[in-house]
């Protein structure tokens, strides 16, 4: 079964993306910061990682850039979902290494198309 | 909603259109007609069938009926289908036009996604394409669909769907809290307004053309008269993309399946379509 991390200081945001990922087959790990998410990556790499961007301790920006540079770092497909809308934004987060992104709000619908784009259904 | 009501609606749309609309869905013309009423200034959809009655106003009439011909839409929808139609269909077709134009027709395109994404994927060729000028062509029957799909604007929602991020940054801007497609990509599509079961024959021909989505909510004899329209407007050896589970009865000698994914056909090179 494939893993996916989410990382986000909502524990509903976590329960949501929890229920919309597991009913498409992934085992869920779920971090509430950035240097949780790094702790669980570097104990056991999961296959994706579905990504807040502001979020205390680290946001999910450096998360990412400190992941990128980790043993093993380049394997998860990471799919930012966040509130940040502007294009600007979505670019840091390409250049810093994202395969996908998702824009608040959203719906299962929208998740699961993602995670398809990324080829992770 | 009275069933007299659900009637007239369904009646109009099959009459109009060829739409097959079930009477007892009432809830799906409600939420459909509802704008249409209020747009008119009508205090309410009864309101609205009651003047329709009355009048035979061609306007309103047109206004019901495109109300009801609205369809879901999304950017790359069914992903293996654009896949195959970049890697097989599209270079084939720009192989075989080689120093002319490829011309693609979305014939049911709602607000647009689907021509924009083969737009899109024709704005990015490989180096070792051939050069040729691809002309692009939506239409629909619904005006106001088409109204959305020239703007070029779509919500944070529909920009989500199907789209994936890298193009969405590549080919979009964003604008308050609309995303506009780029004038290049915008420029490169024409629009028309088209029913489907009207006559189609001095639209000249397409080598690929796209009813996906639009047989099955047709009633079942205007399904055979849009398919031989359809064929009258393919190349020899152009494609049409359907949708799964499409049949052609009674068309098998112009079109045959082609391989790649459902709902893919191929005119029959030597099929004449005056036999």
């Amino acid at each position: 079964m494939r893993t996916c991390l989410i990382v986000d200081d909502s524990r509903v945001m976590r329960k949501v993306a929890r229920r919309i990922l597991e009913d498409v087959g992934f085992e869920i790990a779920e971090a509430g910061d950035g240097v949780e998410a790094l702790a669980w990556c570097r104990a056991a790499m999961p296959d994706a990682i579905l990504l807040d961007w502001h979020m205390p301790v680290m946001n999910g920006l450096e998360f990412l850039k400190h992941l990128r540079q980790e043993p093993g770092g380049d394997i998860p497909t990471v799919v930012f979902c966040t509130v940040e809308n502007d294009r600007a934004r979505i670019m840091d987060a390409l250049d810093a290494g994202a395969d996908e992104y998702i824009m608040k709000p959203f719906d299962g619908e929208i998740i699961t198309s993602k995670f398809a784009q990324a080829g992770l259904v | 909603m009275k069933v007299d009501d659900a009637l007239l609606i369904s009646q109009l749309c099959a009459a109009r259109a060829g739409l097959k609309i079930d009477p007892d869905k009432h809830y799906m013309m409600e939420s459909r007609l509802a704008p249409v009423a209020r747009r008119d200034g009508f205090a309410s959809i009864a309101d609205m069938l009651v003047e329709l009655r009355a009048r035979r106003d061609e306007k309103l009439i047109w206004a019901v009926v495109e109300a009801m011909a609205f369809g879901d839409t999304a950017f790359f929808r069914d992903a293996p289908v654009f896949d195959h139609l970049r890697d097989q269909v599209l270079p084939a077709a720009m192989q075989r036009r080689e120093g002319g134009a490829v011309r693609i027709w979305s014939a049911a395109c709602g607000s647009g996604q689907e021509i924009y994404s083969l737009a899109m994927m024709a704005a990015d060729p490989p180096a070792s394409a051939p050069s040729v000028r691809i002309d692009l062509y939506g239409s629909d029957l619904n005006e106001r669909a088409l109204e959305k799909a020239q703007s070029g604007l779509f919500t944070q929602f529909e920009v989500q769907r199907g789209l994936p991020i890298r193009k969405l940054v590549e080919h979009f801007e964003k604008q308050d809290d609309m995303w506009v497609i780029s004038p290049r990509i915008r420029q490169m599509v024409r629009w028309r307004r088209i029913n489907l079961v009207g006559d189609l024959s001095r639209l000249g021909q397409f080598d690929l053309i796209l009813c996906r989505y639009v047989l099955n909510s047709l009633v079942e004899p205007m399904q055979a008269r849009v398919l031989q329209s359809m064929v009258g407007a393919l190349t020899p050896g152009g494609v049409l993309m359907l949708s799964p589970g499409d049949e052609v009865a009674g068309l098998h000698s112009a079109l045959r399946p082609a391989d790649g994914v459902p709902g893919l056909f191929e005119r029959d090179p030597a099929y004449s379509a005056a036999a």
